[in-house]
């Protein structure tokens, strides 16, 4: 076990080590070339290091370490020193390697060495590391001034990494707010600021580069095991987070054309007089951590009031995970990194959306020039079992790479969920309520346009349920429920689509008062009596809130109907149910994808439409008599109950069709909203997916298609905006006659 | 072969692909011509002009074919054996290009035509429209009719509904470009 181990980790540093030479050959004293990539090389060498190593082996990496930090935190620019010093320490680590894996004797540490390695050692033992930093704090604020002329690429570039890396930094974050001990996460949120440091430095951007090395400071004290991490800590942190985000929007602001040129000040210098009050074992003064006390050094006794264990929970806190994994030790094989923190940051290659689209078209197009060749006629008149088994062989691979293709785009729903432990987490802090998050399949994919867009949406509804749904813990107590309140996200595959739940466990919905409120703004009459489900409803209409006060973050006039709407635009619904004193659980049914959709072909005259199925409601051939005409609004067809009117799609669209009297064509009732129309089409083809086209600037006026789908024969079929379709049939709707009249 | 690069402006000749419309023959600069593939389905989108046919499957691509003939309200006529479909690469004003087809009833050939072979069209005073025509030059004893390819498709860049009675005004602004394929 043992040998393995130590035979892979050498293997691994070794590589590293052939990689840092090659960066290596490209530096010039005086520039930076190839100083990220170097400090990169050595960080991952860092990473691969475990305590038991070779003296020879620390001792070496500590002294590359000094030499690029001094030179990261300085001019960031190589001197003839620092190469000097590189060149001959790299051939003097190849040997220790080599010896290494070989077992034997291993070169001495050169002693001119020695000095940088002690130097770095008391350094790292000495809590005041910050001092060796770059400027302490002065009280005033420093600002930043880019230079988009010149490093315009490199900050595109370092704004890119930076958000990645600040989302993981927070991912990571509460992860270890659940388990301050999670070694793995504790390092890949050091590394994560290590990196943002060294990008900072390196373009010159000294706020960012100061904060960062702080709160690196503070993450390394950490990882020593010489602080433990308390909810303090952790708010001092998401505060530092929070700052160098504001640095990385105002640099995204600018790179998009935004002020360009202004200086950058986000004001720092309280809080970094904190994180070096945190550092020296001075607790921060954080109003949000009851629990917090200033922290012995370990050598004395072990932190009594913080177990490690994650029921320390004050009121703020939340666990983002129901199972937490005990925090692994780094020991024996260096193990591929776990948590979500570390996981995002794993190989991935960044790729142009336009290139990834123009992918998927050309598979599909490729299966359709498949199943052409598969149903030509000629083909299928030879008799070959050759031939036969080639083709079988050729649709399944292209069905295989169609699969694939489509995969491409999806992305698992995490990033958008994690958002939300941190928005939950500052909420019941503020509100002081007790609530956890719990998450659940964050592993479920989804296409990534639809997880870009369906950040709002949760956002506000998670908003709801902490604002409106969960109670203050007195209240809870009063009603006999535990006073931790908890939200329940989840993501599975339902009904081909992908279903979210956000559930909690707070007081419901009261449904007298919506329905007062309803009455009052005469949205429901004053003898209607509607169920409650349609009560519920109710709460989409815009405008429409009950709540009694007003917070900061809910109730500013963004209201449920215009989550119904984004849902909506991505082509989803959303259904409430909700016991009252039980919990509210709103449900969000979405397509895999934006790409492709599950569409009804129906017939009209020679004409073929495809009707998205998540619109449709059903479809049925009326009987004689099922029809009957109103004056003025047309016909209308009996559908269970309801009245609902008809919409003769050949004459509506001036196209020819074959059913003349209802009878012979089928309705396909469609609803967008709470409207409801029956298309009458001439007959039903089937239900297939189609990959939806956009139709091109040139009919970007017309409404009611949502885009085209190039269809089984190669041929093009258009698909109908049906929410459009509903509401434009509203005006001009009318008899078959006038509209035979108007496609004349 | 002694070609003079001084002169770029005026003499540089430029390229015509020439087609048929019923009788008459018509050019378009090779320049803006994509590629020329034969007549295929075409799924008409209702309420559109009638110089709108609809739209064609070029590999994968949704695109919209013109009628010339309706265009330029000739009678209508069917479509022979010879007739294809020509398609037209434009710039637009979003940066990418856009690619509109149309039908002609055939492809004759490239012609080289130095400016000075392109004389302006005559005055059928107000009888025909002319604001499509470039020009008109003879090759072989046969008229040509140059046109005007952006004044001709840059309007059909937004095609527009001519049952406007069916959409409220509000409905431009709501929706207010295509449905994409949201590949941002």
């Amino acid at each position: 076990m043992e040998r393995i181990g130590t035979a892979s980790q050498a293997e691994k540093i070794s590589q590293l080590l052939d990689q840092l030479g090659e960066e290596l050959a490209f530096t010039i004293a005086g520039e930076d070339t190839g100083l990220l990539a170097i400090n990169r090389c050595v960080m991952d060498m860092e990473d691969a290091s475990l305590p038991d190593d070779p003296p020879q082996l620390t001792a070496g990496l500590g002294a590359a370490r000094q030499w690029i930090d001094l030179t990261l935190d300085g001019s960031a620019k190589f001197s003839d020193e620092t190469i000097a010093s590189i060149n001959s320490w790299h051939p003097w680590m190849m040997q220790v390697i080599d010896a290494w894996q070989h077992g034997d004797a291993m070169p001495a540490v050169p002693s001119e060495w020695g000095d940088a390695v002690t130097a770095r050692q008391a350094a790292a033992r000495t809590p005041a590391e910050a001092k060796t930093g770059p400027a302490a704090p002065s009280g005033e604020e420093k600002s930043i001034t880019l230079n988009l002329q010149d490093d315009g690429e490199l900050l595109r570039e370092f704004h890119g990494e930076s958000v990645e890396l600040l989302q993981s930094i927070e991912e990571g974050l509460i992860v270890l707010e659940g388990n301050p001990r999670d070694a793995d996460t504790i390092n890949s949120i050091f590394r994560a600021f290590h990196t943002f440091k060294g990008g900072a430095g390196f373009l010159h951007l000294g706020a960012m580069q100061d904060l960062a090395h702080d709160l690196e400071s503070l993450l390394a004290a950490a990882r020593r095991e010489e602080l433990s991490i308390t909810s303090g800590i952790v708010d001092l942190i998401l505060a530092g987070a929070d700052a160098l985000k504001q640095f990385t929007n105002e640099i995204g602001a600018q790179l998009n054309g935004t002020g360009v040129g202004s200086p950058i000040v986000v004001p720092t210098s309280a809080l970094m007089l904190r994180l070096q009050a945190a550092l020296r074992g001075e607790l921060p003064p954080a109003a949000s951590a009851p629990s917090a006390a200033p922290e012995p050094p370990p050598a004395n006794e072990p932190a009594k009031d913080n177990p490690p264990s994650e029921e320390n929970k004050p009121s703020s806190t939340l666990a983002s995970r129901p199972a937490q994994s005990p925090a692994k030790k780094n020991a024996g094989v260096p193990v591929a990194q776990s948590g979500p923190a570390a996981e995002s940051s794993t190989g991935y290659v960044k790729l142009d959306t336009l290139k990834l689209d123009h992918l998927v078209d050309l598979v599909g197009e490729l299966v359709i020039a498949q199943s052409m060749v598969v149903q030509n006629p000629e083909v299928q008149k030879l008799t070959s079992r050759t031939l036969d088994r080639c083709l079988r062989q050729l649709s399944r691979t292209t069905a295989e790479l169609q699969r694939n293709a489509m995969s491409l785009r999806m992305v698992p729903v995490r990033g958008a969920f994690q958002k939300m432990s941190r928005l939950v987490r500052d909420l019941a802090a503020q509100q002081q309520k007790q609530i956890q998050l719990l998450l659940e399949g964050e592993d479920t994919e989804l296409d990534r346009n639809i997880v870009e867009k369906l950040s709002d949406p949760l956002v506000h509804m998670v908003r709801n349920s902490v604002d409106h749904g969960l109670e203050g813990p007195a209240e809870r107590m009063a009603a006999g429920k535990l006073s931790l309140g908890t939200i329940v996200l989840s993501a599975s595959h339902q009904r081909g689509g992908i279903c979210i739940r956000i559930r909690d466990d707070g007081r419901g919905l009261d449904a007298s008062r919506i329905l007062a409120k309803a009455r009052e703004r005469g949205l429901i009459g004053p003898d209607e009596e509607p169920d409650t489900s349609r009560i519920y409803e109710m709460i989409f209409m815009p405008g429409f809130s009950t709540a009694e006060k007003v917070t900061d973050l809910s109730g500013r006039g963004v209201g449920m109907d215009v989550v119904r709407r984004n849902i909506e635009n991505l082509r989803g619904k959303i259904e409430i149910d909700s016991v009252p004193g039980e919990g509210t659980t709103f449900t969000i049914i979405l397509p895999l994808t934006l790409a492709i959709i599950d569409g009804l072909l129906v017939g009209v005259g020679d004409d073929r439409y495809i009707i998205p199925t998540l619109s449709v409601r059903e479809s049925f051939r009326a009987k004689p008599g099922m029809v009957s005409t109103i004056q003025e609004h047309g016909e209308v067809v009996s559908v269970r109950g309801r009245q609902t009117p008809v919409l003769r799609l050949g004459p509506y669209l001036g196209r020819p069709s074959r059913a003349v009297k209802p009878e012979d064509g089928i309705m396909v009732v469609v609803e967008s909203g709470d409207s409801c129309r029956a298309l009458l089409v001439d007959e039903l083809i089937g239900k297939q997916e189609v990959v939806i086209k956009s139709l091109g600037q040139s009919f970007q006026n017309q409404h009611l298609l949502a885009g085209a789908a190039v269809l089984g024969d190669g041929s093009v079929g258009l698909i109908f905006d049906v929410d459009s379709l509903v509401r434009f049939s509203d005006r001009g709707h009318a008899t078959p006659a006038k509209l035979a009249r108007q496609a004349t | 072969m002694n070609h003079s690069p001084t002169v770029v402006t005026e003499a540089k000749p430029e390229r015509y692909l020439t087609f048929n419309l019923g009788s008459e023959s018509y050019g378009l600069p090779v320049l803006h011509v994509r590629e020329i593939i034969r007549l295929c389905q075409i799924t008409p989108v209702p309420n559109m002009p009638p110089h709108v046919r609809g739209v064609i499957n070029l590999r994968g691509t949704v695109i919209p074919v013109l009628d010339l003939r309706a265009k330029f309200s000739m009678a209508p006529a069917e479509y022979g054996d010879r007739a294809c479909i020509i398609v037209m690469q434009l710039g637009s004003s979003s940066g990418r290009p856009t690619l509109i087809g149309v039908i002609v009833d055939a492809v004759e050939e490239v012609v080289q035509l130095a400016a000075s072979q392109i004389e302006p069209c005559p005055d059928f005073g107000g009888s025909a429209s002319t604001r499509y025509i470039r020009g008109v030059a003879t090759i072989q004893g046969g008229v040509k009719t140059l046109l005007e390819t952006e004044k001709i498709f840059q309007e059909e860049g937004t095609i527009t509904l001519t049952a406007a009675d069916i959409m409220p005004p509000d409905a431009r602004q709501r929706r207010g470009g295509q449905p994409t394929l949201e590949n941002h």
